[in-house]
């Protein structure tokens, strides 16, 4: 009875977090600009990892190998957003600005909050 | 069972992945591709870990998380600078990077 409740919980946990992996795939894939597939990718695969390695944990139970999938989980929440914030700094830096649907770009706020329309 | 359609939704979103680092227009397109790559190699290393019944795996997908930011980070750097060693300052001060 338990068990199959934990599979069921399982089974729930990988298919959502396969379901948003994926989906943060397509984003990557088909969204125009870098900043929007940065945002598709870095937010999606971050939640997607956390319920992904959620379904492993239930697997587990309780032992070392729920611990380490605990650490990687944190060490992801922790370096998935650094790591796509720093690629937006590099970015932006770099004199990249975000587009619209149509390529153009947007109108844009820059660091001395001043708004301008290139 | 459950491991195995883990297993597949995660090689479909990888091929995603490789399709944008392949194609991918700007520089940091591939960057932004080869770091969600890495990601999901990650879950894929521990999914495949419990696919074939070790647990041991699990060590392997730590390491690589580690190295797959240091990774990141390491090619923007080298990108923005030209250099790994150099100590990083402020964006304002730098005069055309």
């Amino acid at each position: 009875m338990i068990e199959a409740l934990l599979d069921g919980l399982s089974w729930a946990l990988l298919m959502g977090g396969c379901f948003f992996i994926v989906t943060g795939g397509v984003g990557l894939l088909r969204l125009p600009g870098v900043y929007a597939r940065m945002h598709a990718t870095g937010v999606l695969d971050t939640l997607g990892a956390g319920l992904f390695l959620g379904g492993l944990m239930v697997q587990g139970g309780l032992s070392m190998v729920t611990a380490k999938l605990f650490l990687i989980l944190v060490f992801i929440l922790f370096t998935s957003p650094t790591a796509t914030y720093a690629l937006a700094n590099a970015l932006y830096g770099a004199g990249v600005r975000p587009v619209g649907r149509d390529g153009r770009q947007c109108e844009t706020v820059d660091r001395r909050g001043e708004s301008s329309k290139p | 069972m459950m491991f195995a359609a883990a297993t597949i939704g995660l090689v479909v979103a990888m091929a995603l992945a490789l399709i944008r680092a392949y194609a991918g227009p700007t520089l940091y397109d591939r960057i932004l591709a080869v770091n969600a790559f890495g990601t999901k190699t990650v879950l894929m290393i521990a999914v495949l870990g419990f696919l074939m019944g070790r647990p041991e795996f699990l060590d392997i997908a730590l390491l690589y998380a580690l190295i797959n930011f240091i990774g990141t980070i390491a090619v923007l750097k080298f990108f923005r600078y030209g250099d790994l060693g150099r100590a990083g300052g402020r964006a304002e001060d730098e005069e055309g990077i």
